[in-house]
């Protein structure tokens, strides 16, 4: 099923989803074994994992951190692959490559949608590809039936959004504010106010990421998004409170 | 030749090098900068009061050096350098900061943020935005702060605050990533001032323009001192602006480029900065653009190293890496060795110190120039002066004497503490 799809089969049992980030191999690929059970368990229905890169320029400082000892520790692109395939095949949320875009080009933008698909995901999202350098990418998806994720930004104008409008497919990534992964974003009309701009410019789902850390800020999003992405928050939580915490986050998240 | 006409290609593309690779949020910002930058580049007053500025306060035109200590010992061809080195702050650095100064004027930001590498760039742009009155923030990689301190000392007393990079390398790659990093957060009302010809479109274009009052300068001076142009210009390259800068003179002409990069540790050592002279370097993307990166099969960036800081860099001008492959410019590497004895020779006949980044290209220069014939004339840029250097050329240089007196003072420092 594609992404889409499967985001409004999901939609019709709750009106809200959910989206969690790992980074692989960070702390390790057992470590990610772990809080992909435990995201599973919780019914988180989608899962970005994160492949590494040595220059990580949208990321705040713990994922920095994590992209830098993943990679310190050795871990590769097939390493991420192999465990996009597993992580498929065990657990029932969908799972999108998140990444940067240098990993894709220097396999080839060929060859990096045909392991995605080989490996049983439904997409990616590559924060520094814009959709002016994206056709060639763009098609190649289309053709493999994966679906590349926009980003759209409160710095977007309307023009810019409906050029990105028309290039989304399967969902969109609302960026809740200036600045990189990891602060808090104050829940406010503003949000809302970008999710609004954001609908009228694409008729795919809308996730909202950036700052989103606690289950006051899922409430919020309720009604308005289709998904809450949660990134840092759950490795901050995994870092300080290990297993038994993690399971505790998303449990008081999702309840 | 104008390599920025873009009507025939794709907009910031140099053949398949360039463009722009950066985050959603900040492609308001690169637009707003590309139309100013547009504006000003077609506005002569712009560059009228660019060149103003630079000649009041910089001490622009900088001259030409006949070096006739150094090509009679050589036997070969005639040297010239171009006294970049000159300039206020020490380096070419700050042609391009001053520009982005005014640039930054127009677009009415009043916080400005750079990189920083050897410290030149940052010492530049926290004496532009003290002159500017612009609230100024430098990233610097914490490696680079315990090398160069003269620098941050400097960039601390003129008002800017310095912030050391922990991550990455520590290097000048990660003081990039840091001030994109600043960037997506704080654009509205911030210019980053990138210090090289790397980067996102505009950035290339924009700093070789502001670097080319370098070449404009010097092909005039060629003409009066030695009667003609150069059959050679030489000039280190990290990111590549001051080499942009000099070689925009000499484009049209039948004049040989020769770009000289950080050759570290040697051909095969993976302890070098030669994007282009070694073969070690491949197509990428990354820090907003695509060119030679040293890099792995993965894509993830390779430790790089040189004695000079402001070449420790993993990619290289995108402009450069499409003439390259056109073989309009040459590139050449110059060892951390090699460097060393340069500078020593050059001190010696000439009395010009040479910063380390600069010195590369008179290590190829000087490999050369005897091998040409006594009536050719080759150009270098002396692009920094090393005399602020003194830590790191000292230690370069293992100077024993130096050594002794840092001692003293470390003693002095600490009776003080007592």
């Amino acid at each position: 099923m594609r992404l889409q799809a499967y985001i409004e089969e999901r939609k019709k049992e709750k009106d809200l989803l959910v989206m969690a980030h790992v980074v692989c191999g960070y702390p390790s690929f057992e470590d990610n074994l772990q809080e992909l059970t435990i995201m599973a368990d919780a019914g988180v229905d989608l899962v970005e994992l994160q492949f590494p890169f040595s220059e990580p320029s949208a990321d705040g400082p713990l994922f920095v951190k994590a992209n830098e000892e993943s990679l310190k520790s050795g871990t590769t692109v097939d390493q991420c692959f192999d465990f996009m395939k597993l992580a498929s095949e065990k657990f029932p949320f969908k799972i999108l490559m998140m990444g940067y875009y240098n990993t894709a080009f220097r396999m080839g933008e060929a060859i990096f949608v045909q392991r995605i698909k080989d490996a049983g995901g439904v997409g990616y999202i590559l924060p520094d590809l814009p959709v002016e350098e994206s056709t060639n990418l763009h098609a190649l998806s289309e053709k493999a039936g994966i679906e590349p994720i926009i980003l759209m930004t409160p710095t977007s104008s309307d023009k810019r959004l409906a050029v990105l409008g028309k290039a989304s497919r399967g969902m969109v990534y609302a960026v809740a504010r200036k600045g990189v992964t990891g602060s808090k974003t104050s829940m406010d009309e503003d949000v809302l106010g970008l999710i609004a701009r954001c609908k009228k410019h694409t008729q795919v789902p809308i996730g909202v990421g950036f700052g989103i850390s606690k289950k006051e800020d899922l409430e919020f999003l309720r009604g308005s998004a289709d998904l809450a992405i949660v990134g840092t928050a759950a490795l901050k939580t995994w870092e300080s409170a290990g297993p038994e915490g993690l399971r505790a986050f998303f449990s008081e998240l999702m309840s | 030749m104008d390599i920025f006409d873009f009507s025939d290609g794709r907009e910031g593309y140099y053949g398949e090098f360039g463009g722009v690779f950066l985050p959603e949020i900040l492609h308001a910002t690169i637009e707003e900068l590309l139309v100013c930058f547009r504006e000003c580049k077609a506005d002569p007053k712009f560059w009228q009061e660019y060149v103003s500025l630079l000649q009041n306060y910089s001490g622009r035109p900088t001259p030409v050096t006949h070096l006739e200590n150094l090509s009679r010992q050589l036997g070969g061809a005639q040297i010239y350098v171009k006294r970049d080195d000159l300039n206020h702050t020490g380096s070419h650095k700050v042609n391009n900061v001053m520009g982005q100064g005014l640039l930054c004027q127009r677009l009415g930001k009043g916080r400005v943020i750079a990189e920083t590498g050897a410290g030149q760039h940052g010492f530049a742009t926290a004496t532009m935005a003290a002159k500017f009155g612009y609230d100024c923030k430098i990233y610097m990689g914490a490696v680079d702060v315990a090398r160069q301190r003269p620098n941050v000392f400097w960039m601390e007393n003129l008002g800017a605050e310095v912030i050391a990079v922990t991550d990455g390398q520590k290097t000048l790659k990660d003081a990039v990533n840091a001030c994109m990093r600043d960037w997506v957060t704080n654009m509205a009302d911030t210019h980053y001032i990138l210090g090289t010809a790397c980067g996102p479109h505009p950035f290339p274009e924009m700093v070789s323009w502001f670097q080319s009052i370098i070449g404009m300068e010097a092909r005039e001076q060629m003409l009066k001192q030695a009667g003609r142009l150069p059959d050679r210009v030489y000039a280190c390259v990290g990111g590549g602006s001051n080499a942009m800068g000099i070689f925009q003179g000499f484009f049209d002409d039948n004049v040989e480029l020769v770009g000289c990069e950080a050759g570290g540790h040697g051909v095969g050592s993976y302890m070098h900065s030669a994007r282009l002279a070694y073969d070690d370097a491949s197509v990428g993307v990354a820090q907003g653009y695509k060119t030679y990166f040293l890099q792995n099969d993965q894509g993830n960036m390779n430790e790089t190293h040189s004695v000079a800081a402001g070449l420790d860099y993993i990619g290289i001008n995108p402009i450069f890496s499409y003439l390259w492959e056109q073989g309009k410019v040459r590139f050449e590497a110059a060892t951390d060795v090699e460097v060393k004895e340069a500078l020593k020779l050059t001190m010696r006949t000439e009395g010009l110190i040479p910063a380390l980044e600069s010195t590369h290209a008179f290590v190829t220069a000087i490999k050369e120039a005897p091998t040409m014939g006594k009536e050719e004339i080759i150009l270098i840029n002396q692009s920094g002066r090393g005399d602020k250097d003194i830590f790191t050329i000292a230690d370069a240089l293992d100077d024993a004497k130096w050594k002794s007196f840092i001692d003293g003072k470390a003693d002095q420092y600490r009776a003080e503490k007592n």
